[in-house]
């Protein structure tokens, strides 16, 4: 295998990729976990909390790898999580 | 058929049938969807040419099943609709029925009624369909029937049959028989100024107080379409004023069952019509109604050269029962006469007003009413 | 008044739902909340307008969707939804018209309606959640449910091949025909957005978890097993034969399979009736 020679992206400095924000709507979770099993970057693991509905809704791990794929908000049979681009102070 | 200019006024001869198709246009309607069926083939055949040319629609479904759905669908889209069959077609709409009482869908639905039960005698005429006309679809519901016994009111009450239903947003049934379907008679068609025309209460208070099925004061909820941005839904479900299916709660259902019965029933005296022949003075009472009638009308005139003070209550309205009618007449009759072409219906409701009463029935099956003469051999046989 | 500011977490789709109808009362894992947000998700990105849409659906779990959607919505009797969705159509070709059922509603007591208004071609989109049982009645067998499948009506196991339902669709007549799973929901709502901006009748079927009832009776026994299933043995093919398309256990051709130009019922309906609707005008002048 040739060895990989990896770079930072030029443009590193001037622009900002964006940031996740999570939201989950815990009490309309019904525990499916097709959010936590399918995030591509594991984002999402079952906590230990139960919610109105009596089942784990799923919990943040590390909400900075998150890619806003937004799978997890396409594949919830529940309308109970969806992702956004976290807007800095001025708003971006 | 000669080429026929829009709004067909003036003196025709033509059968039934056509009488029926040219009184729905008459009324408005613009959707048609049915199915062929012997004896109301004619309606479909003449409507598929006649509808277009006033930009209306016609459609074939593949079942009668499909026609009556695809009427409720057109009527809550906006439009006034129709469909025509005869009894095993009637038989298979039963389900739909209900779903248009239950959405309280305005339409019309066409029997021409043929000798049952099963596929019976497709080209005789018959009066069997007539207490399905109430009860055949499953649940307690108030329905509106009407009977034709000329071609003339093929004409007349299709029209009041939409006007009917547009008013009281309940599916109207016109009990036709194959006799009426078929026979070719004068008939008399107003200009279209001077014909009376009903339609559906639309709502008034803006779209987000709307409520699809809250009533008003005469219990018939104003109704909006398709399309006009009010975003409701029905179901035949058990439903709140919402529209929203509420399967639990026995007051949500109580109130709407009878809500839905009371429509009719509590609306009946501005509903029912009935035609009175010698009525003032008769001690015997032919109470008829369809292609019976006309021999009934006969009969009591024979009756009346022999001395008999006879009379006929011709029952134009067969649901909701005309219960006011039939015991006033009961009450100063001696005798009451229901010739009827089936085995016992509608007597079973004269029967039941009449109380003290004697009610005689005269049953007569296949291809021929009853002849004056039979008639007149039972008004004679109740002295 | 005290302003409070309480921070309330509201879904970006809740303006397509009603929101005194929701929470929805599918099971944990039911593939139809999935059906329901892509086809929301394809309404967001087209910007539908909500005043033309009519969404009707027949009886079942599927069936209560067309209560939750924030537009006029009809729920017919037991497979008629697409004889209804044809009067609707019909009556006022501008407003868009979706039927959202499932396997047994569109084609075990609906197949005849759905066969025909196929053969039509009226532009009525049909989206059918396919959870390969009657799961609102329990899990009785139904007409895709798989050979030897153990159902409430079929303990021994199903003996009764089922439809191959894209093919079904394909051979009626449909004009646009693809089938995904409850995975596969990007794919998905691509599909309802070609199918929104198509002419003629479309179909969709997607394989929907049933894990409370049919998949606890066949081993799979929540919905991520059944989607773990959908993810080994579906494969994506991109218009290949949709009569080779039946579902096997060791394999789910999902993609789409026709994607035709035909001229629609209610066009032609409605170019016939102007034509011959101004001769009659012109006839009484």
């Amino acid at each position: 295998m040739p060895e990989r020679i990896r770079h930072a992206p030029l443009d590193l400095e001037k622009v900002k990729p964006a940031t996740a924000e999570i939201h989950l709507i815990k009490d309309e979770c019904k525990g499916c976990g097709y959010c936590i099993e399918y995030c591509p970057k594991k984002v999402l693991e079952e906590s230990d909390e139960i919610n109105a509905r009596g089942v784990h809704p799923p919990r943040v791990v590390d909400e900075s790898k998150c890619i806003i794929c937004s799978f997890c908000s396409a594949v919830c049979p529940d309308f109970a999580i969806f992702v956004v681009e976290k807007k800095d102070k001025e708003g971006k | 058929m000669p080429r026929v200019k829009s709004g067909l006024t003036g003196a025709h001869f033509m059968n039934g049938d056509v009488a029926c198709a040219e009184g729905a246009i008459a009324a408005g309607c613009r959707f048609f969807a049915g199915y062929p069926i012997t004896p109301a083939t004619e309606i479909a055949e003449h409507l598929s040419q006649r509808m277009p040319e006033f930009g209306g629609i016609y459609v074939q479904m593949e079942d009668e099943i499909a026609s009556l759905a695809a009427v409720i669908g057109a009527s809550y889209s906006g439009l006034k609709a129709m469909t025509a069959t005869s009894g095993p077609g009637f038989s298979l709409m039963q389900e739909n029925i209900g779903l248009a009482v239950m959405t309280e869908a305005p339409c019309v639905i066409v029997d021409v009624m043929r000798g049952g039960p099963s596929t019976g005698q497709p080209t005789l005429p018959g009066q069997q369909d007539v207490m399905q006309a109430k009860w055949g679809s499953h649940g307690d519901y108030g329905i509106i029937a009407l009977t034709p016994s000329s071609v003339q009111e093929m004409f007349d009450l299709t029209v009041e049959a939409f006007n009917l239903s547009e008013a009281y947003r309940v599916p109207t049934l016109l009990m036709g028989d194959e006799i009426v379907g078929h026979m070719w008679e004068k008939v008399v068609i107003p200009s279209a100024d001077k014909i009376r025309i009903v339609n559906r209460k639309k709502p008034t208070m803006p779209r987000e107080e709307y409520m699809p099925f809250k009533p008003d004061d005469d219990l018939v909820p104003p109704m909006a379409c398709f399309g006009e941005g009010y975003r409701f839904h029905a179901t035949g479900l058990t439903h709140d004023e919402h529209g929203y299916p509420r399967t639990s709660s026995s007051e949500v259902q109580s109130k709407l069952v009878r809500r839905l019965c009371d429509k009719i029933q509590k609306n009946a005296d501005k509903i029912v019509r009935v035609e009175d022949v010698m009525l003032e003075d008769a001690d015997v009472v032919v109470v008829a109604y369809g292609i019976v009638a006309r021999a009934a009308l006969s009969a009591i005139r024979k009756a009346r050269e022999k001395g008999i003070k006879a009379g006929l209550l011709r029952l134009i309205t067969l649901w909701p029962f005309p219960e006011q009618r039939v015991a006033k007449v009961a009450k100063r009759a001696k005798a009451i006469v229901v010739p009827e072409m089936n085995c016992g219906q509608m007597v079973r409701e004269v029967e039941r007003v009449a109380k003290e009463t004697p009610v005689v029935f005269l049953s007569k099956l296949g291809e021929e009413p009853h002849t004056p003469l039979e008639i007149l051999e039972a008004i004679r046989r109740t002295k | 008044m005290v302003q409070e500011t309480v921070q309330v977490v509201v879904h970006p789709f809740s303006k397509y739902l009603r929101a005194d109808m929701m929470p929805h009362i599918w099971c944990q894992g039911c593939g139809n909340g999935v059906l329901l947000n892509c086809f929301v998700h394809a309404l967001d990105e087209l910007q539908t307008d909500l005043d033309k849409l009519v969404v009707v659906s027949g009886i079942g779990c599927i069936g209560r969707a067309a209560g939750y959607m924030n537009a006029d919505s009809f729920h017919t009797t037991h497979g008629r939804a697409l004889a209804f969705a044809t009067g609707v159509k019909l009556a006022n070709p501008e407003l868009e018209v979706v039927v959202i059922s499932g396997d047994g509603d569109l084609f075990a007591i609906g197949g005849n309606h759905f066969i025909h208004a196929a053969r039509r071609n009226i532009g009525i989109k049909v989206l059918c959640a396919n959870n390969l049982n009657y799961g609102m009645t329990g899990g009785q067998q139904g007409p895709t449910t798989p050979l030897e499948s153990v159902t409430t009506t079929s303990p021994y196991g199903n003996i009764e091949h089922p439809f191959n339902l894209v093919h079904l669709a394909a051979a009626s007549g449909a004009t646009y025909v693809a089938r995904w799973t409850s995975l596969h929901v990007r794919r998905l709502t691509q599909s309802m957005k070609k199918m929104l901006q198509k002419e003629g009748f479309c179909f969709i079927e997607m394989l929907s978890p049933c894990p409370e009832i049919y998949g606890r009776y066949n081993k799979m026994r929540s919905g991520l097993e059944m989607m773990s299933w959908f993810k080994s043995a579906s494969v994506v093919e991109s218009f290949s034969d949709p009569s080779k398309a039946d579902i096997m256990p060791e394999r789910i051709v999902v993609g789409e399979f026709v994607d035709i130009e035909k001229l629609s019922y209610e066009k032609m309906l409605h170019e016939k009736i102007s034509k011959i609707n101004e001769k009659a005008i012109e006839g009484v002048s």
